[in-house]
């Protein structure tokens, strides 16, 4: 019985270790002084290897999205006789919930995934040991454009799912199950509103964005540097991602639907 | 590895795509019409009773939006309730001795407060109150009013009848 | 001069070093490295020599001791200093550690281009010079993948001497090569120490080759060092058991050929014992 309590204990200090390692890791990718004329070509590659590189998956995903989300929905509302509701609904789902967090969880899986490996791979075959040892700082070189590229894309990439979804909605709806369009669009005008519904959308992708990628990049970086480590640290920053992502969604709801 | 310019280009064009994505959302979706808050007045009015009204519940007159409500509060010594109401300031020539009532939007809509012009030639400015003020129709009471109503109807009629029947 | 003349680069006293799940690598160790030399540091794999090369580095802190690079105690350095202190220094790895999305070229260019304000076609001429050295100024367009383990290694060499350092660190050079590179690699570390007024610490258990191009011997051995001398002194020295089961390489002695493990009985009649 007590060396299950000594075991428990164990992981929960090694667990609460990584935490730290990774906090210190982002203190020390954000607010040592980075350089700006050197460091803005390497956030731009990041935001294309990060953001342009995953517009195929979002585009795709949301136009699907939004065309289910009409099809299911057009057919429940209109048992209800509220057919003329649709575009609320899509728009109001999308918005406030769908866009952010299914851009999210897309983005962990592909760009988080490949940030997690690039960096494991990068720590097996000593090319940050090299950096370091030629006194280049591998957090500013490496680390630090990447979290950058991550945050700024996510926000980005909400922005246009959520109007691809919308307008997939728009195309099921209007143009195949013959709603009227001028009672689509104006009814969701009606009822969506930009500070509360759009911004509120905005800022959970900004924090979503943060969040994925903080944990790809500790997760890459304290890898085992074997080819069998860094397939764990790729698993396992894709999974905590998604989870922290589902978890902080929930945090900031709860907050935002105050004020609505 | 792509040239680096093709990459700034390629990063500019994302940029761009979600900026259209942002306007789209913004004044198609959510039918923003100005980028900046509208400017509004305060005007305040007290009811005895709110029934279902809410915060941002609209204020209308003849059926068009011309602000909502902002804060609705108790008054301890009168016990009736104070609701603060923000109109927009293109909205000035609402003379002061108009009534408000709370109405219902259809017949289970929401609350919403509809002002009723009058003729004065002085208007309500920032800060004033309207006088004139009729409370929401609580179904409750409305339903109990009926019942009482026809039951009275209904006894009358039977004393009549049970005369008759009693000779 | 008014400063006196520091005769080693590296000196490492008392120096202890115990990693973070408690394992003891290094106790009480005295290692110094003369300039313009070439120092050998050798033992049987798993003793810590590349640990040794990150603790010169700064890379690791020893838990007691002290580690001084050029009269300076590497510990102590800020940031700042220890960043510089680096640029004198270079260090080869032992899988190369080139950047993989960069052309040769561009490796070799990258310390030149972080550290100097060297207009382009400076660093074109500086670059190519550096290949040059290691002979391979026409490879200078390929990418790190297309090169064969041995072309990598001497291009990690030429981005070792970009900046023209005082100090090179070699991490298992001879490891995996075949005998062609081998030569090659030895001629080139023995050149660039002589012509460039080089200290060169190699880290190897290649005795032969080690042996062969150092001034200076040191083995180390179950946390400590074993032996430590002149090339000749070393193959002579017949005190030390452990020394001597290295250098020659004899499968079994103060080093067991068997892993520890239960006595013979134990294991092979057991399982007729129990079966009883």
């Amino acid at each position: 019985m007590l060396d299950k309590l000594t075991l428990l204990g164990r992981w929960g200090i090694n667990n609460l270790r990584q935490l730290g390692k990774a906090g210190i890791l982002l203190y020390r990718a954000l607010f040592y002084p980075p350089n700006f004329r050197k460091g803005f070509p390497l956030v731009m590659q990041q935001i294309y290897s990060e953001g342009v590189l995953s517009l195929v998956i979002i585009v795709v995903s949301s136009l699907f999205i939004g065309m289910v989300l009409a099809l299911q929905g057009y057919h429940t509302l209109a048992k209800f006789g509220s057919a003329q509701q649709l575009g609320v609904l899509v728009a109001l789902s999308v918005t406030r919930e769908l866009g952010p967090v299914v851009t999210a969880i897309l983005f962990a899986g592909r760009a988080g995934s490949a940030v997690t490996a690039e960096i494991g791979l990068m720590k097996a075959t000593e090319q940050l040991s090299s950096m370091e040892m030629m006194a280049v700082d591998p957090i500013h070189r490496v680390i630090s454009p990447r979290f950058w590229g991550g945050v700024i894309s996510m926000p980005l990439l909400t922005l246009i799912f959520n109007a691809t979804a919308i307008y997939g909605a728009y195309l099921v709806g209007v143009k195949w199950l013959g709603l009227d369009t001028g009672i689509f669009w104006s009814n969701m005008q009606a009822s969506v509103s930009f500070q509360s519904d759009v911004l509120n959308g905005i800022i959970k992708s900004v924090v979503f964005g943060i969040a994925v990628v903080w944990i790809a990049v500790a997760q890459g970086f304290e890898s085992v540097p074997t080819s069998a480590g860094i397939s764990n640290a790729t698993t396992r920053s894709v999974v905590y991602s998604s989870l922290a992502v589902l978890g902080l969604d929930f945090v900031l709801t709860a907050m935002m639907i105050g004020s609505w | 590895m792509l040239p680096q310019r093709l990459i700034e280009s390629l990063v500019g064009l994302f940029l761009l795509f979600a900026v259209i994505a942002l306007t789209v959302l913004a004044f198609k979706v959510s039918g923003l019409t100005s980028l900046f808050p509208v400017k509004t007045y305060t005007v305040t009015a007290s009811f005895d009773d709110i029934g279902g009204l809410k915060v941002r519940s609209p204020v209308k007159i003849s059926g068009v939006q011309i602000g909502e409500v902002s804060n609705i509060a108790l008054d301890p010594v009168t016990f009736r309730a104070i609701v603060t109401m923000q109109i927009e300031t293109k909205f000035n020539t609402i003379p002061d001795d108009s009534s408000a009532g709370i109405f219902t939007a259809g017949l289970l809509g929401d609350n919403y407060i509809a002002i009723t012009p009058m003729y004065n030639t002085t208007y309500l400015t920032n800060g004033s109150k309207i006088q004139v003020t009729r409370s929401a129709m609580i179904l409750e009471k409305l339903i109990g009013q009926l019942v009482y109503k026809i039951g009275n109807g209904g006894s009358s009629n039977s004393n009549k009848d049970g005369d008759k029947n009693a000779k | 001069m008014s400063e006196p003349k520091i005769e080693n680069l590296v000196e490492i006293t008392k120096m202890s070093f115990q990693h973070e799940n408690g394992k003891v690598v290094f106790q009480e160790v005295d290692i110094v490295i003369p300039k313009g030399k070439i120092v050998a540091i050798m033992g049987p794999s798993g003793t810590g020599k590349t640990t040794l090369l990150r603790l010169i580095g700064g890379q690791l802190t020893p838990t007691a001791g002290q580690v001084m690079v050029d009269g300076q105690n590497i510990h102590t350095l800020s940031r700042k200093a220890l960043y510089q202190l680096r640029t004198r220094m270079g260090m080869l790895f032992q899988a190369g550690g080139l950047f993989t999305h960069l052309s040769v070229f561009e490796n070799v260019a990258f310390p030149l281009r972080e550290h100097t304000k060297l207009s382009e076609s400076l660093i074109h001429t500086l670059v190519l010079m550096k290949l040059q050295m290691v002979g391979l100024r026409g490879a200078s367009n390929l990418m790190p993948s297309e090169l064969s383990g041995g072309m990598a290694r001497r291009v990690a060499l030429a981005r070792a001497i970009a900046l023209d350092p005082a100090f090179i660190m070699y991490d298992e050079p001879f490891t995996g090569q075949d005998p062609i590179s081998m030569g090659v690699l030895v001629k080139l570390i023995r050149t660039l120490n002589d012509a460039l007024g080089l200290t060169s610490v190699i880290v190897s258990h290649d005795v032969q080759e080690a042996l062969s191009i150092s001034d200076y011997v040191y083995v180390i051995s179950n946390k400590k060092v074993i032996g430590q001398g002149t090339p000749d002194a070393i193959m002579q020295n017949k005190t030390s058991m452990e020394l001597q089961q290295f250098i020659q390489g004899l499968p079994d002695g103060p080093v067991p050929f068997d892993y520890p493990a239960n006595s013979l009985e134990q294991d092979f009649l057991e399982g007729t014992v129990n079966a009883r």
